[in-house]
């Protein structure tokens, strides 16, 4: 039963094989076995997710259902939901319990599909790694020492691990692609404005965006079906018309045109993850695609305007954790000062407040022009690079991280080579673009993952490669026991 | 030494939306704390801003009765700085791209002339709540209702010169907005309110001195004193030999001091970026005539019209068409009797004396237009005099009922029945020989003697012209 | 670019953040490591470029003036430190 994805349990659902009741039972009970080990969840909701199996099963009976009805999944516990604590990853919200859904949530609620519980994460998505978490690393399920990789390490190693089918996740830098990565997953980061951020706590709004971990194409596109969309209540989703991201699915790919950027394949990329990559690559040739060398010549620029773009807006979004109105507070302060001093100082973890001081500093007075607005044209660069490339080729494909995962605590004391890890991943979100991350081999026993770039709103055409590569190979299968 | 004063007024205008700038909560005035305060306000993680329409069309509209430049793309930024009042650590405002540009106003000052004023922007931002000091065991008590109701922040240029033309100019935004119907101005509820930046520099110097700026300054009254007592301190220092600080001062109205305030000095470093919750505000031309073909006749023209289609004088036009609710209710006058001139005195001088005294506004008062139409009619169809209009006047305030019903039951119709006034005229003439004597002597002041004596007996009644004739023909024999 | 300790205590304050001297320390490092990586923007040619704050460049959508929410005071206050007779309570604002 575990070994199945969002799509089969689906199935199994309709044809009457189980009940919504059993499933969620079964894997509320394998999360508490083996989850132990993980630390991917922060929260679970037995006692609601099992109230809302019951309700799956009696519409099923009605008739009354959604193709998901009954599915249960993980939600990144960056979306509130309403009477279940959401904490962000963080002391500060330790306490905060939500009277309201994100809309993310609302949507799968609405669809019938079961919340298992409330996935770990860096705190307030700030890390690569998930060991910034208040409430303690996550094991990757491929090697216990190891990191799953961050900011979604939790919905990542959860999924790895058989204790969901499917999860959702937040992508600000690579938050979903380079976890699904380290740990063998499809994960798909949607267009800027695709899926609404209403409930999701801010890290970076201009960068932020939802998105799915899944076992394959196929499980993200169901997943994506229920979350994208328009939403009136966040100015910045976009009124595009959804479509059926299953559609295409099994189009083929001959003709295809695919670029390779340079950049992605220099120096610092480990040598057997681009032997790998490269021999994805032409899996896809022998699909009927041409691979192109393209330049994305101001990409190396990505990672330093992210350190400012993205801690700037996240100095602002965090500046409302002042325990005045929810949340953590210092135990008897003296003064309005040390009341949010020692409340912030107190609440937040060390990679948080060192990104809340570089953010502020860079649009301290005197530095603005020279760090956030220099920033934010590096930003254009970017993207007109990428407008560039997509005159000439339809996607742009290569490694979503430079390398397997690695060892818990190796990083945690040089934040540079951290920021670092994101170096393929960040322009996607600068330029607002979509992108997947599929599973694309083993190095050491170790997954890795090809990154997949598409045009604004192309999903479903990114999830068609995905699936049309998985139905040429069997990476996505590869599991460790745990 | 002579001095002259700069003054640049920045005013917040509270706009008259019925829910806040970027969420669905009420802005209604004197609700119980924090009952419209709901989630975004309050600033839960993951709540967004979505701007309010309606807004954004007041500020447009604005800007267009001030003859600006309106922003085709306008950017809200968010100002960054701690404040237990401003629950998201930062005001969502507008920096380099408002909704207002560049436009100006036109004020009228005391003697007659005008002054243009330029306006340097207007831009949106939200308010933020309030602190009640109240003792809560040494603790401050936030009510958030306030924060993020919808304000439009009018900067004006340094070209303000005294604290007279400092009101001027806020009289006549304040009778703009009430034009527009953008904002109900109440200042004794904060809903608008100024600050002030001013600066003295010695005449003829054309680098401008080192500003001071007032806060809490809540009525055109103590605008008037704030800035003069701040010009007088910073004069004095200066004739001292000292230098002035650049701060922020508060004006205290009971002692009538402007005073440093500390608190605020730490550190103004507001980190102000554009919002990334909100996408820049794009308007079209489309937009902008629609918001155009809204605009009410604004006080300036009204006052031309009146001065050019009642012939009124043009100070009774302006002091009645600077206010919306007087001008209206003049015209509502001039309907119901057909006498601009009678209607603009009985308006802005009777009427508004009791107003004045009874501190009500002119919505409330209990002499319609319609009521001071018909006795302006009783006046002209010479059923009363003019001085016994008063008396019905005070009557009508009194709640005695409309002109025609006072003066049946009271018995004042004006006597026009010559025989009558003879007979009066008759037996003054005949109970004075004295007074005669002198007057044929040729002392012509005693005729307001007679004409005295006679009202007195006709109880004011007699018809002021008639008696006039009637005595000069009889006296003259 | 080198970070003195006043700086940071400059940063520090404006964000309402405490840091102990050794963190001020650790952090003035830190910040010098991520400002060299900040910096190595400074090289690229952006003189002809406007800033970009967001991916998507639509307007701004626009809501009708409605009154949505309701009071939920009781509800919200539950999940605050701090309230008495409705209002939040924090230490004595000094005006």
């Amino acid at each position: 039963m575990f070994k199945s994805g969002i799509a089969d349990i689906s199935r199994s659902l309709a044809a009457g094989e189980f009940s919504s009741e059993e499933i969620t039972k079964a894997y509320l009970a394998r999360i508490k076995e083996k989850d132990k080990e993980l630390n991917s969840f922060i929260t679970l909701c037995e006692e609601q997710a099992l109230a809302q199996a019951k309700t799956a099963d009696a519409n099923r009976a009605k008739g009354e259902v959604h193709l998901l009805t009954g599915v249960p999944i993980a939600h990144k516990d960056i979306f509130c939901t309403t009477g279940i604590r959401t904490s962000c990853g963080s002391r500060m919200l330790d306490n905060f319990i939500a009277p309201y859904n994100a809309t993310v949530v609302e949507n799968f609620n609405q669809a019938g599909v079961i919340t298992l519980g409330k996935t770990n994460m860096d705190e307030f998505a700030m890390g690569s790694s998930n060991e910034t978490s208040y409430y303690g690393a996550v094991h990757n399920p491929w090697n216990k020492e190891l990191v799953p990789g961050g900011s979604s390490g939790g919905s990542a190693a959860a999924v790895a691990a058989h204790l969901c089918p499917g999860a959702t996740a937040t992508d600000t830098g690579g938050s979903i692609r380079q976890p699904a990565a380290f740990c063998g997953l499809t994960g798909l980061k949607p267009t800027y404005g695709r899926v609404s951020r209403w409930g999701m706590i801010a890290f970076a709004s201009s960068l932020d965006q939802a998105g799915t971990l899944t076992r394959s194409a196929e499980d993200a596109a169901l997943m994506l079906n229920v979350m994208a969309g328009h939403d009136p209540k966040d100015s910045t989703s976009i009124n595009i018309a959804t479509e059926d991201y299953t559609t295409n699915l099994n189009k083929p790919l001959q003709g295809l045109k695919i670029g390779i950027p340079v950049q992605h394949f220099a120096k610092g990329l480990n040598a057997e993850v681009e032997t790998n990559i490269r021999y994805a690559l032409s899996e896809f040739e022998k699909l009927g695609a041409t691979l192109k060398e393209i330049s994305l010549p101001n990409s190396h620029q990505s990672v330093s305007a992210y350190y400012v773009i993205a801690p700037a807006e996240a100095s602002a979004n965090l500046s409302r954790y002042d325990g005045v109105r929810y949340g953590y507070r210092c135990e008897n302060p003296k003064d309005l000062e040390d009341l949010y001093k020692r409340t912030r100082s107190e609440g937040f973890g060390a990679e948080v407040k060192r990104r809340i001081m570089i953010g502020t500093y860079a649009l301290s007075a005197g530095y603005y022009d020279a760090y956030y607005i220099k920033a934010q044209k590096i930003r254009r660069l970017i993207k007109n690079d990428f407008d560039a490339a997509f005159t000439d080729v339809d996607v742009i494909m290569g490694p979503t991280s430079p390398h397997t995962a690695f060892k818990i605590g190796a990083q945690t004391n040089d934040p540079v080579s951290m920021y670092l890890e994101d170096i393929y991943t960040i322009a996607v979100n600068l330029a607002g673009l979509p992108g997947i991350s599929v599973p694309a081999g083993l190095v050491n026993n170790l997954p890795i993952g090809l990154q997949i770039i598409g045009k604004n709103f192309s999903e479903s055409h990114l999830l068609n490669i995905a699936h049309q590569f998985q139905q040429a190979t069997d990476w996505h299968t590869r599991t460790r026991e745990i | 030494m002579e001095w002259e004063t700069v003054i640049g007024l920045e005013v917040h205008v509270q706009l008259a939306t019925n829910s806040k700038l970027f969420s669905g909560s009420s802005i209604e005035f004197g609700a119980e704390p924090n009952t419209q305060a709901n989630i975004y306000d309050l600033a839960l993680p993951g709540t967004l801003p979505v701007l309010n329409k309606e807004a954004l069309k007041m500020a447009v509209k604005f800007g267009l009765a001030i003859d600006a430049e309106i922003g085709k793309k306008s950017v809200f930024d968010r100002k960054n700085y701690f404040y237990p009042d401003l629950p998201k650590g930062y005001q969502t405002s507008q920096l380099d791209f408002p909704t207002v540009g560049k436009g100006s106003l036109k004020v009228t000052l005391e003697d007659g002339s005008t002054k243009v004023i330029g306006i340097t922007r207007a831009h949106m931002e939200e308010d933020a709540g309030k602190s009640l000091h109240e003792d809560f065991h040494g603790e401050t008590g936030i009510d958030l209702n306030r924060a993020g109701t919808p304000l439009l922040e009018i900067v004006s240029e340094p070209e303000i010169r005294s604290a007279v033309e400092a009101v001027a100019y806020l009289k006549k935004l304040h009778s703009l907005i009430l034009y527009l119907g953008i904002s109900d101005g109440d200042m004794s509820k904060g809903n608008m309110r100024c600050d002030a930046n001013v600066s003295v520099r010695l005449k003829g110097e054309t680098e401008f001195g080192t500003r001071a700026e007032i806060k809490n300054i809540n009525s055109f009254k103590y605008v008037e004193k704030a800035i003069n007592i701040e010009v007088e301190r910073q004069i004095d220092i200066l004739e001292d030999g000292g230098r002035i600080v650049q701060e922020t001062r508060l004006y205290d109205s009971e002692k009538n001091e402007t005073r440093s305030m500390r608190s605020k000095e730490v550190a103004n470093d507001y980190r102000y970026f554009p919002e990334p919750d909100l996408l820049p505000v794009i308007i079209d031309e489309a937009f902008i005539e629609e918001i155009r073909e809204t605009l009410p006749e604004l006080p300036d023209a009204k006052r031309q019209r009146f001065m050019d289609e009642y012939k009124l004088s043009e100070y009774d036009a302006l002091v009645l068409a600077n206010d919306l609710a007087i001008a209206s209710y003049f015209e509502a006058v001039v309907a119901s009797c057909n006498n601009a001139k009678l209607s603009a005195n009985w308006v802005s001088v009777d009427l508004q004396a009791h107003l004045n005294e009874a501190d009500i506004p002119i919505s409330e008062s209990p002499v319609t237009p319609e009521m001071l139409g018909g006795l302006i009619n009783k006046i002209t169809d010479n059923t009363i005099s003019t001085k016994i209009a008063k008396t019905v006047f005070e009557a009508m305030l009194a709640g005695e009922g409309n002109a025609e019903q006072i003066i049946e039951t009271r018995g004042l119709k004006q006597v026009t029945d010559s025989g009558a006034i003879e007979a009066m005229v008759d037996a003054v003439i005949a109970n004075n020989p004295e007074q005669v004597e002198q007057y044929r002597a040729g002392k012509e002041k005693v005729f307001g003697f007679f004409v005295g004596k006679i009202m007195q007996a006709s109880k004011g009644k007699a018809n002021p012209a008639q008696v006039n004739q009637i005595l000069k023909d009889k006296l003259s024999n | 670019m080198s970070i003195s300790a006043d700086d940071i205590a400059y940063i520090a304050n404006l964000a309402r953040l405490q840091l102990s001297e050794a963190e001020k320390q650790k952090a003035a490092h830190n910040f010098e490591n991520i400002l060299a990586l900040i910096d190595q923007m400074q090289s690229a040619d952006t003189d002809q470029l406007e800033p970009l704050s967001h991916a998507i460049e639509t307007s701004q959508p626009l809501r009708e003036d409605i009154v949505t929410e309701q009071n939920q005071r009781d509800e919200l206050q539950k999940i605050a430190p701090k309230c008495e007779k409705g209002l939040y309570l924090v230490p004595k604002v000094l005006e």
